[in-house]
C-alpha cells in the first residue's frame, strides 16, 4: 500500500491542477469570448441596460396584463437561486388539494374552458420558463382586455411565439413566458 | 402516447449505443496503448504524470497490486475532498460566501463523488462555492469514470492473458483514459453546451429586476464545464439543486438530447471495448442486445406509466393525458421516461424530472433499473465489468443444468470465479435492503421523510438502493443532511462501490492465471438469442427476487391505491 501513495498523491495533485482548474477556466476563457451571451446566463435588458432576467428562467407574473406561468416550488415561486421541484408523490394529499383549488380558480377566470396540466402542476425545476401553447392561448382575452390591445393580435403573438419540437418529434411545443411579455410590453405599453 | 414521443425515446436509445460503437473501439486502443491521433498533444502530458508519479507504465501489476493502487488513489481523492470542503469557507474563489459543510455532509459528499454516486444532501446552489464545484467535485467527475472504466481494462486482460498474473497498471489506465478518452470529450460537449445556452462564468450570480419589479436573485456557475463531465464520466450530480431539469443545466431540447446520450454513451463504449480488447466481439454484442432489451423496455414501461391519468390531475378535473408534476414543459413525458430509465439503468443519478412525483410504477421502474446492479449500460466499464459478472453467473448456470465445467470468452469458470461473482452481486441487495431495514424503524431516520405509507417507504428505499448502486438520483423529498442519512448513505456507496470492484479485480486475476482455452464443440455458445435468453433471465431473477418484496410494499401498493383513488374520482 505504501508504495502506491507517492502515484496517489502526484496524480491527484496534478489531475487537481489540469481538471479542476485548467479544464474549467479554459472552457470558461473560450466561452466568454466565443459565446458572451450564452456564457452569462442569458440575460435579458430593458432599454435602460437593467436586467430585467434571464431568457432561459421564469420569473413571477400574476398581474392581469402579463402571460402567467406555472406554479412553482423554488423558494417562495421561482426563485433562482434556490431550484426545487414539490417532490410530491402522485398521491400526496397537499398536491391534490393545490392542484383542485388552482384548477377551480383558473375555470371560475376562464369561464369553464379545458384547464391544461402545465397550469396548475410544480415543474422539477420550479423555474420552468415556457407554458404549453393550450395554457398561453387561454390567456390572450384576459391580456388584451387588461391592455385594451385587439384579442385577435393579443393570440398572434403568442402564436408566433411558438416553438415546436425539435425536427416535429424531440421535446414539446412551448411558450416562453417572459419572451411574450417583453414583446406585449413592447407593443401595447400599460399607460401609466 | 405518440409516435413522436416513442420516435424521440427510440432515437435518444439508438444515438447512445451507435456513437458508442466507435468510441469503444477508440477506448480500446486507449486501454491497449495504440497509437492514436491525439498522442502528439497527449503523450507529453501523460509523460509528465508517470516522471512526476516515479511509476513505469509498462510494468504490469497482480490484481492485489492493481487494487491497492486503485484504493490508495480513491482514498486521497476521499481525504482531498473531505478536507476542501469542510474548509470551503477561508477558501479563494467563493464568491456565492459559503461557508465549510459540517463533518457528516463533507463525509457524505466526499464518499459520493469519490464513488462515480454523486448523491447530494445538498442543494447546488445553496450550498457549493464556486472553487468546491470545479476543483473539487468537476476533478472527482473525471477520476471516479476513469477508476471505474480501468477495472473493466483489468478484466479484459484477465480473460485474455494465459497462465500470467498481470491485468495491467492501474496508473496508466486511470490516466490514460483520463486525458485520451474523458477530456477531449467534455471539452467538445462543453463548449457545444454553452453555445446553445448553458452558462459558463466565475461570476456568483446577477439580481435581475423583473417585469413586475420584484427581485430576482439568479445564481450562475462555470456550468458546462461540469455539466459535460458529470453527464459523460456517468456521475450525475447537478451544479444546481434541480439537476438536469434546470433550465441552465438543460436549456431546450436539443441539449436534453446531448446530455441524455451522453449519460450512457461512454458505458456503451466500455462494452464495445472490452469487446475488441478480450478478442471476443460476438460475444460482447449479446451482452449489448441483453441490456439494451431490458433498458428499452424500461423506457417504455415509463413511458406509458407517465401517460396514465394522475391522481392529483382527476381530482382537478385538468388535462389528464401527461403527469406533469415534476416535468418541465419542453421536455413533457418522453424526454422525462427515456432521461429516468437511462440515468437509472446506468449509473448516472442526473434527474430532468423530479422522480418521486413519477406515477407509482414508474418510480418503481427507476428503483429497480437500479437494483438490476446498474449494468444498463451501467457505469463506464463497472457496468459492463458487472455484466460479466453476471454472464459468469449465466454460464454457471447453465452449466449446473448439463453438468459440464462452463467455460467464458475461453476461461473455465470454476469455484474461486463463482464465490466472487456472488460476493458481488450479494453485496448490492445487502446495503440496499439492509439499511432500508432498519431506516424504516428508526425514528431518528424517519424524521427525514416527507411522505408516510408506502411512498415514505419508496423515499427510504430509493436512498439505499441509489447509494448502494452507486446511483445519485433520489425521492427528494426525503431531506437527507442529517448524521443518521449522511453517515449510513456514505457506508452504503462505499461498501457497494468498493467491494464488487475488489472482487471484480480478484476474478480478473483469478482468470489470469488460467490457460486459455480453444473454443471446443462441447462449450455452450455465448454470442447467441439462447444466451441473451439465459443472461436476461439471470438477471431478472436476481434482481426480482431479491427486490420484489419491499417493491410491493412501496410502489406497487401505490399503485392500487392511485388505482382506487382515480377509480372514486369519476
Amino acid at each position: 500500500m505504501l508504495k502506491h501513495l507517492r502515484p496517489a498523491f502526484v496524480s491527484m495533485g496534478l489531475f487537481t491542477v489540469l481538471l479542476g482548474l485548467a479544464y474549467p477556466l479554459a472552457i470558461t476563457g473560450v466561452a466568454q469570448a466565443a459565446f458572451p451571451q450564452q456564457a452569462n446566463g442569458s440575460l435579458v435588458h430593458d432599454r435602460h441596460g437593467q436586467v430585467v432576467g434571464s431568457e432561459l428562467i421564469g420569473q413571477v407574473f400574476a398581474k392581469a396584463e402579463y402571460l402567467h406561468g406555472r406554479p412553482s416550488a423554488a423558494g417562495n415561486g421561482y426563485d433562482a437561486s434556490a431550484s426545487s421541484g414539490s417532490n410530491m408523490g402522485p398521491l400526496n394529499d397537499k398536491l391534490i388539494e393545490r392542484e383542485k383549488t388552482d384548477a377551480a380558480a383558473l375555470r371560475a377566470e376562464f369561464h369553464g374552458a379545458a384547464i391544461p396540466a402545465d397550469a396548475v402542476t410544480t415543474s422539477g425545476s420550479g423555474l420552468d420558463p415556457d407554458i404549453s401553447p393550450a395554457y398561453a392561448r387561454l390567456q390572450a382575452p384576459r391580456i388584451a382586455a387588461a391592455r385594451n390591445a385587439p384579442r385577435g393580435e393579443v393570440l398572434g403573438m403568442i402564436e408566433a411565439a411558438v416553438k415546436p419540437p425539435l425536427l416535429g418529434f424531440i421535446g414539446q411545443p412551448r411558450v416562453n413566458v417572459l419572451d411574450v411579455n417583453r414583446a406585449l410590453d413592447a407593443r401595447f405599453p400599460m399607460v401609466g | 402516447m405518440n409516435w413522436q414521443g416513442w420516435a424521440e425515446i427510440a432515437l435518444t436509445l439508438g444515438l447512445a449505443v451507435g456513437i458508442g460503437w466507435p468510441l469503444g473501439v477508440y477506448m480500446s486502443r486507449v486501454w491497449n496503448g495504440e497509437r492514436t491521433w491525439l498522442d502528439p498533444v497527449l503523450g507529453p502530458v501523460e509523460r509528465l504524470f508517470y516522471a512526476a508519479c516515479g511509476v513505469d507504465p509498462r510494468k504490469g501489476q497482480t490484481w492485489i497490486g492493481y487494487a491497492g493502487a486503485l484504493l490508495a488513489f480513491n482514498a486521497v481523492g476521499f481525504f482531498l475532498v473531505y478536507g476542501l470542503l469542510r474548509l470551503q469557507g477561508v477558501l479563494p474563489l467563493n464568491p456565492q460566501g459559503f461557508a465549510g459543510l459540517s463533518p457528516h455532509l463533507a463525509f457524505n459528499t466526499a464518499v459520493s463523488f469519490v464513488t462515480n454516486t454523486n448523491w447530494q444532501s445538498y442543494g447546488g446552489e445553496t450550498t457549493m462555492s464556486t472553487l468546491s464545484q470545479m476543483l473539487v467535485l468537476t476533478v472527482q467527475n473525471f477520476v471516479s469514470a476513469a477508476t471505474g472504466a480501468a477495472i473493466a481494462a483489468a478484466l479484459a486482460r484477465g480473460f485474455l492473458a494465459s497462465k500470467g498474473e498481470d491485468v495491467g497498471n492501474f496508473w496508466s489506465d486511470v490516466i490514460r483514459t483520463t486525458l485520451w478518452v474523458l477530456l477531449p470529450l467534455c471539452v467538445v460537449v462543453a463548449l457545444v453546451l454553452v453555445a446553445l445556452g448553458v452558462p459558463q462564468t466565475l461570476a456568483a450570480g446577477v439580481t435581475a429586476h423583473t417585469l413586475e419589479g420584484g427581485d430576482q436573485k439568479i445564481s450562475l456557475f462555470a456550468t458546462a464545464s461540469q455539466l459535460a463531465v458529470k453527464q459523460l464520466g456517468i456521475n450525475g450530480g447537478g451544479i444546481f439543486n434541480a439537476n438536469s431539469a434546470h433550465p441552465f443545466e438543460n436549456p431546450t431540447p436539443l441539449t436534453n438530447l446531448i446530455t441524455a446520450v451522453s449519460i450512457n454513451v461512454l458505458g456503451w463504449a466500455a462494452f464495445f471495448a472490452f469487446g475488441r480488447s478480450v478478442l471476443a466481439k460476438k460475444d460482447v454484442r449479446a451482452l449489448v442486445v441483453a441490456a439494451m432489451v431490458l433498458l428499452s423496455a424500461g423506457a417504455a414501461a415509463i413511458y406509458v406509466t407517465e401517460t396514465q391519468a394522475p391522481p392529483a390531475q382527476v381530482a382537478a378535473h385538468v388535462d389528464t393525458s401527461v403527469n406533469m408534476e415534476g416535468k418541465e414543459v419542453r421536455f413533457g413525458a418522453p424526454s422525462t421516461a427515456v432521461w429516468a430509465a437511462m440515468t437509472t439503468g446506468a449509473s448516472n443519478g442526473s434527474v430532468n424530472g423530479m422522480h418521486s412525483s413519477l406515477m407509482p410504477l414508474g418510480g418503481g421502474v427507476t428503483m429497480f433499473l437500479m437494483q438490476l446492479g446498474e449494468i444498463l449500460p451501467g457505469g463506464i466499464g463497472s457496468g459492463v465489468a458487472i455484466m460479466v459478472v453476471m454472464a459468469l453467473l449465466a454460464v454457471f448456470v447453465a452449466g449446473l443444468m448439463v453438468g459440464r465445467t462452463p467455460e467464458y470468452l475461453g476461461k473455465k469458470i470454476e469455484a474461486r470465479e463463482i464465490q466472487f461473482s456472488m460476493l458481488a452481486v450479494l453485496v448490492i441487495p445487502l446495503f440496499m435492503l439492509g439499511f432500508a431495514a432498519v431506516a424504516a424503524i428508526l425514528p431518528e431516520a424517519l424524521k427525514g421523510l416527507m411522505h408516510a405509507g408506502p411512498h415514505g417507504l419508496s423515499e427510504i428505499l430509493y436512498a439505499y438502493v441509489s447509494g448502494t448502486a452507486n446511483n445519485g438520483s433520489a425521492f427528494a423529498g426525503l431531506t437527507a443532511n442529517a448524521p443518521w442519512w449522511n453517515v449510513t448513505l456514505g457506508l452504503a456507496m462505499m461498501f457497494g462501490r468498493f467491494a464488487p470492484i475488489v472482487a471484480v479485480l480478484a476474478i480478473a486475476g483469478a482468470l489470469a492465471a488460467k490457460p486459455k482455452l480453444a473454443p471446443t464443440a462441447g462449450a455452450m455458445p455465448t454470442d447467441g438469442g439462447l444466451f441473451v435468453g439465459l443472461l436476461i433471465g439471470v438477471i431478472l431473477i436476481l434482481g426480482g427476487l431479491q427486490f420484489f418484496p419491499a417493491l410491493a410494499l412501496g410502489p406497487i401498493v401505490e399503485h392500487f391505491q392511485a388505482l382506487a383513488f382515480v377509480a372514486s374520482s369519476h
